[in-house]
């Protein structure tokens, strides 16, 4: 692989742009892996890239039944932070923050991290007393964030309106050290790397078997034929439930869309994240300079990737009465991606059922912020069978009753 | 947008007169039952990608809870029906089978 560089910009300059490599390739399937991740998304890539650099296991395969980042990788608001207020929640998020920050170096990949700071707004006194906790536990779990002012909350967004009749701001939760990235440049950068250690990633190959033996895993049929492995990854998000039907166990998860949209590009106003938990709201703004907003989930089970207007009628109308310049912006477009929502609104990383599958899902409405920290713990998971980071998030959970209970905070905006 | 008709009022409605209660026909468990019955029970969920049963409420209407037969994947309504039983109706079964050939939800089909 040519590593891009200042000097590849200017050898390619000189020569038309003649000599761009294609940024990863495109192998056909072979009869046997390692290990098969199925989903290539995020965190199907970033698990597969985190096997191959801290364990040399590199006879690997992604295989994705769409294409490379099109699921809910492509989908999100790409909010990134770590100010959750459980323990084992804010070392995984915390892991992922820091690993954002060296990702385009550790990729050589601009993958535009920009840490340009995340409020979570307090509109209740209820919201009050649960962020001043949030911000004491993470001063604790070594999370820098803190409890900020209205009139702070005014100095860095002065589009806000903080005296909003319905719901005024009475304070926010600021973590400086978040912001935002390109979400395709995560998956694309991880694809780039992974093949580049001669891992293979198959678009268009939908797993529709997975082959057991003596109650252990042995391969998967795919629409691109069979495929051994010794283990297998199940990183694949809304759909979850069912390729763990295919797998033989079920799973304490619900999938449902969740939707956001973005405005017609603007000049520069915001140069913060901005959530509103209470009125299920959340909005940042492009470097094209559109207003990408998110919002709610639909209530009720569904796989269809589209969202419905009555949702983005409650997530404009909140919106507007904290950003009243917001009203007389026109939405470009909308979108909706399917998010596996547990109990408990943590994500799961676990061994299963069958011996040598391992999943990770569960990430519910907030996956992309963990995409480096779940790939990271999740590949010495799979190659350990255990680790520090993932221990607290297995499956057995649910039946133990140790949960990692953040859906206290919100339902939604995780 | 659903379009859902309560069968309590018999009122046909938007979605947004009504309220999602999750997975239809859980049986409870309590003292005495096993950890897996209670697991199960408690957070394991049906998620089909396909025919599913659930509970709904009527909250801007009639108030009434109620159940309905539903597609996750095209969002099509298949009927509702009274929140007093065990299990989805046979002839509500039956019309789902003529347009669903071979669909199954927790040992129905």
């Amino acid at each position: 692989m040519k590593r891009y560089s200042v000097f590849a910009v200017a050898r390619e300059a000189a020569r038309y742009h003649s000599g761009w490599e294609r940024a990863w390739r495109n192998p056909e399937p072979k009869a046997k892996y390692d290990v098969v991740i199925i989903g290539a998304g995020g965190h199907g890539l970033a698990t597969a890239y985190h096997l191959g650099k801290r364990f040399g296991v590199k006879r690997v395969a992604i295989v994705e039944k769409g294409w490379l980042g099109g699921g809910n990788t492509g989908r999100n608001t790409t909010i990134i932070r770590s100010n959750y207020l459980q323990d084992p929640s804010a070392a995984l998020y915390e892991k992922s923050r820091a690993l954002y920050e060296t990702m385009s170096q550790d990729l050589n990949y601009n993958v535009m991290f920009s840490p340009r700071g995340v409020i979570m707004l307090a509109q209740t006194h209820h919201e009050v007393r649960g962020y001043q906790r949030t911000a004491h536990a993470n001063a604790l779990q070594g999370v820098s964030t803190e409890f900020i002012t209205p009139t702070r909350v005014k100095e860095l967004v002065p589009i806000i309106n903080i005296k909003g009749p319905r719901y005024p701001v009475l304070g926010g939760l600021w973590q400086a050290r978040g912001g935002t990235a390109r979400h395709d440049a995560v998956a694309w950068g991880y694809a780039r790397a992974c093949s580049d250690m001669g891992m293979d990633v198959i678009q268009q190959c939908e797993v529709t078997a997975i082959r057991r033996k003596d109650g252990k895993v042995v391969g998967v049929d795919t629409t691109r034929g069979a495929i051994d492995c010794e283990k297998l990854g199940i990183v694949v998000a809304g759909n979850s439930g069912h390729v763990a039907g295919l797998a033989g166990f079920r799973l304490p998860i619900e999938s449902v869309a969740l939707q956001a949209l973005v405005s017609e590009p603007i000049k520069p106003c915001m140069d913060v994240v901005v959530m509103a938990n209470t009125v299920h709201g959340y909005m940042s703004q492009s470097d094209k300079g559109e207003m990408v907003i998110g919002g709610g989930t639909d209530g009720y089970n569904n796989y269809t990737q589209r969202g419905s207007f009555h949702h983005i009628e409650e997530t404009v109308r909140a919106l507007i009465e904290t950003f009243p310049m917001v009203s007389r912006l026109k939405m470009l477009r909308q979108w909706g991606g399917i998010v596996d929502v547990t109990g408990d609104r943590s994500p799961i990383l676990s061994k299963t059922p069958v011996e040598n599958v391992f999943i990770n899902c569960g990430w519910g409405t907030g996956g992309f912020k963990a995409t480096p920290g779940s790939g990271w713990a999740m590949a010495e998971l799979i190659h350990k069978g255990h680790g520090p980071l993932t221990d607290d998030f297995g499956l057995n959970r649910f039946r133990e009753g140790r949960f990692i209970d953040e859906s206290v905070a919100a339902g939604v905006a995780h | 947008m659903l379009i859902l008709t309560c069968p309590v009022c018999s009122v046909t409605a938007e979605e947004t007169e009504f309220h999602g209660g999750g997975e239809a026909h859980l049986t409870r468990f309590g003292p005495g039952a096993s950890e897996e019955e209670f697991e199960n029970y408690l957070f394991m969920r049906e998620n089909p990608r396909g025919v599913h049963f659930e509970r709904w409420r009527h909250v801007y209407g009639c108030g009434k809870w109620f159940h309905a037969a539903r597609c996750t994947t095209t969002l099509e309504v298949f009927g509702t029906y009274p929140a007093q039983t065990l299990e989805p109706p046979k002839t509500l079964r039956a019309q789902i089978s003529k347009k669903r050939p071979g669909w199954f939800w927790r040992g129905f089909e």
